[in-house]
């Protein structure tokens, strides 16, 4: 255990705790953040008001929305001269959802990689190769600094070039493979055909994250590999990887309780629901600094598992992600909104504003198709006009998305209408 | 001097092009020369048919894009070299080419190519001083 003392506190010492670090919170977004402050006041609770767990339940909720609409800096809660890191993930419009990290929310963020990577199994001795994007994704930096700290040998590869990753992972014998778990599948395809076997490698954990997965995912992973694969949860705006994460015993992802109190909601209604019922995650973050997020709605479908584990952490447990409250969809670990892909579609001419998007699965990698209407006819003079709107539209989403998506031109009114909610999405995974 | 061709754009999609001939049939458009260009998703019909509005009209009221252009039709002999002739003139005088498609007629003497020019104008001018006759709405009527 990396912090035992954190990792198996009773529960009324984690619940002061808690209190305590809320308390601060609450005060320091309140004398720092004027959107907050203004939250708070118009819900009529100042920071004096919070004197148990209890008193979370007053304030109100934050949403994504208010990231966007304080774009880029405006929840910031520390001053630039004491932010250090500025990370941020793909927004609803385009405009990424930005945050920053205090020297301090560094070595906090790298106390939760270290744990969760320490409760996998990960220690000093092992090789980790990171494939994630290293950018503006937490995910890379996350998990590099948590396994930097646990004295863990990094290599840094990013994502892609995946015969490099496989040759790497052979010749430098990586112990550790940190990725989303579709890349994973995909890398153990490609060292098959190169011929690599499971006793070519040294691979023995997989620390899995940045999208959802099934057990059977889980199950195919460890076949292929031959390892313990591991599933961990996090987002950009809490802090990036290290919110949770599973230890070997793989029955749920122990939370950090002491830097995030998690809530379940019923995502109508808000209503608080019991521990182990179904509802969306939400989150306050208790001891960051930069960008401290209360009661954050995560979108995210699961319940928490109060029992103790056999691992002896008395840390609260989170079951898998169940599903998503929104419509946003994870392709190959990227977040992408419908509305984002609208926003890009209605401003490009000569295509109706009737879409569809078609999430596949090639072999084990995420494909995106959209569908797009060829309404005006002013381009059917030359071939070449219609192949540069496939390229303009293929272009402008990867700008937003950060993503290649296959664009395929329909004849007009032969993407399905709805009378109701439109159905956008065609998810086949 | 310029005919009128009419473009249609369609998904690759089995029996799409058997919908459209069979409109066309229904509607009494009849067809004298095709092409189709496409990539593996869609392609462009192109049509020169007996009545091009009315076609449009038709294609369009069943919910297809498609646009009626201007091309030029030349009738060259039917003997090797012919259509060379035709091309070099226009490569000499800096016209290049966007598409062309030929076809035969009834004529054992000519043939005739459809071609898609930036300045329709320019190439029928070269053509017309190389002694390269042009094909004229009037001409092209006597080919159905």
């Amino acid at each position: 255990m990396w912090n035992k003392e954190i990792e198996t506190m009773q529960r009324k010492d984690m619940q002061a705790l808690q209190t305590a670090r809320l308390f601060e919170t609450v005060k320091r977004v309140y004398d720092n953040v004027p959107f907050y402050r203004k939250r708070l006041d118009d819900a009529g609770v100042c920071p004096d008001n919070i004197k148990t767990l209890d008193d979370l339940q007053r304030i109100p909720f934050t949403v994504k929305d208010d990231l966007r609409d304080n774009y880029p800096f405006g929840l910031f809660a520390a001053p630039m001269k004491d932010i250090v890191r500025i990370h941020a993930s793909s927004g609803t419009t385009g405009k990424p959802t930005t945050v920053g990290y205090t020297r301090g929310d560094l070595e906090m963020w790298s106390e939760c990689v270290a744990r969760i990577a320490a409760m996998a199994g990960a220690n000093e001795n092992d090789i980790a190769q990171i494939a994630f994007g290293y950018g503006l994704f937490t995910g890379a930096f996350g998990l590099h600094y948590g396994l930097e700290k646990i004295g863990a040998a990094i290599i840094p590869m990013s994502s892609g070039n995946t015969e490099k990753q496989a040759m790497i992972m052979q010749d430098y014998g990586s112990t550790v493979l940190v990725s989303t778990p579709s890349y994973a599948l995909y890398m153990s395809e490609v060292l098959q055909e190169q011929g690599i076997k499971k006793s070519d490698i040294k691979l023995r954990i997989g620390l899995f994250g940045a999208e959802g997965s099934t057990e059977e995912m889980r199950c195919q992973l460890e076949n292929r590999w031959g390892i313990i694969a591991t599933e961990n949860y996090g987002m950009s705006e809490l802090i990036g990887p290290g919110v949770s994460g599973e230890c070997t015993h793989k029955s749920g992802m122990h939370i950090n309780e002491d830097f995030f109190i998690p809530e379940i909601i019923d995502s109508k209604t808000g209503e608080v629901l019991p521990w182990g019922e179904k509802g969306e995650l939400v989150i306050t973050t208790i001891s960051k600094q930069g960008i401290p997020l209360l009661r954050y709605r995560t979108k995210d479908i699961t319940y928490l598992i109060p029992d103790q584990c056999k691992c002896g952490r008395t840390l609260l447990r989170m079951a898998k992600i169940q599903g998503r409250s929104d419509d946003m969809l994870i392709i190959r670990g990227v977040n992408v909104f419908p509305s984002q892909v609208e926003s890009v579609l209605l401003d490009i001419p000569h295509i109706s504003p009737h879409y569809q998007l078609e999430v596949g699965r090639n072999g084990f990698v995420d494909t995106l198709k959209v569908m797009v209407e060829l309404e005006d006819s002013s381009l059917l003079d030359s071939f070449s006009k219609l192949e540069q709107l496939e390229k303009t539209i293929k272009h402008k989403l990867h700008t937003v998305l950060g993503l290649d998506a296959k664009i395929h031109l329909a004849e007009p009114k032969t993407i399905e209408r709805s009378m109701g909610k439109a159905k956008r999405v065609i998810d086949l995974r | 001097m310029l005919i009128k061709q009419i473009s249609i754009f369609i998904e690759n999609k089995s029996g799409r092009l058997a919908e459209i001939t069979k409109l066309f049939g229904e509607k009494g458009v009849n067809i004298l020369a095709l092409s189709i260009a496409d990539t593996t998703d869609f392609g462009i019909l192109r049509l020169i048919v007996s009545d091009a509005d009315k076609a449009e009209k038709a294609v369009k009221e069943s919910g297809l894009t498609a646009k009626v252009t201007e091309v030029i039709g030349v009738s060259i002999s039917h003997t090797p070299g012919g259509l060379a002739k035709a091309l070099s003139v226009l490569h000499q005088n800096g016209i290049s080419i966007e598409y062309m498609y030929a076809f035969a007629t009834r004529s054992e003497q000519d043939a005739m190519v459809i071609l898609r020019v930036k300045d329709n104008f320019a190439a029928i001018k070269h053509l017309t001083d190389a002694g390269i006759s042009i094909l004229r709405k009037e001409d092209l009527a006597e080919l159905f």
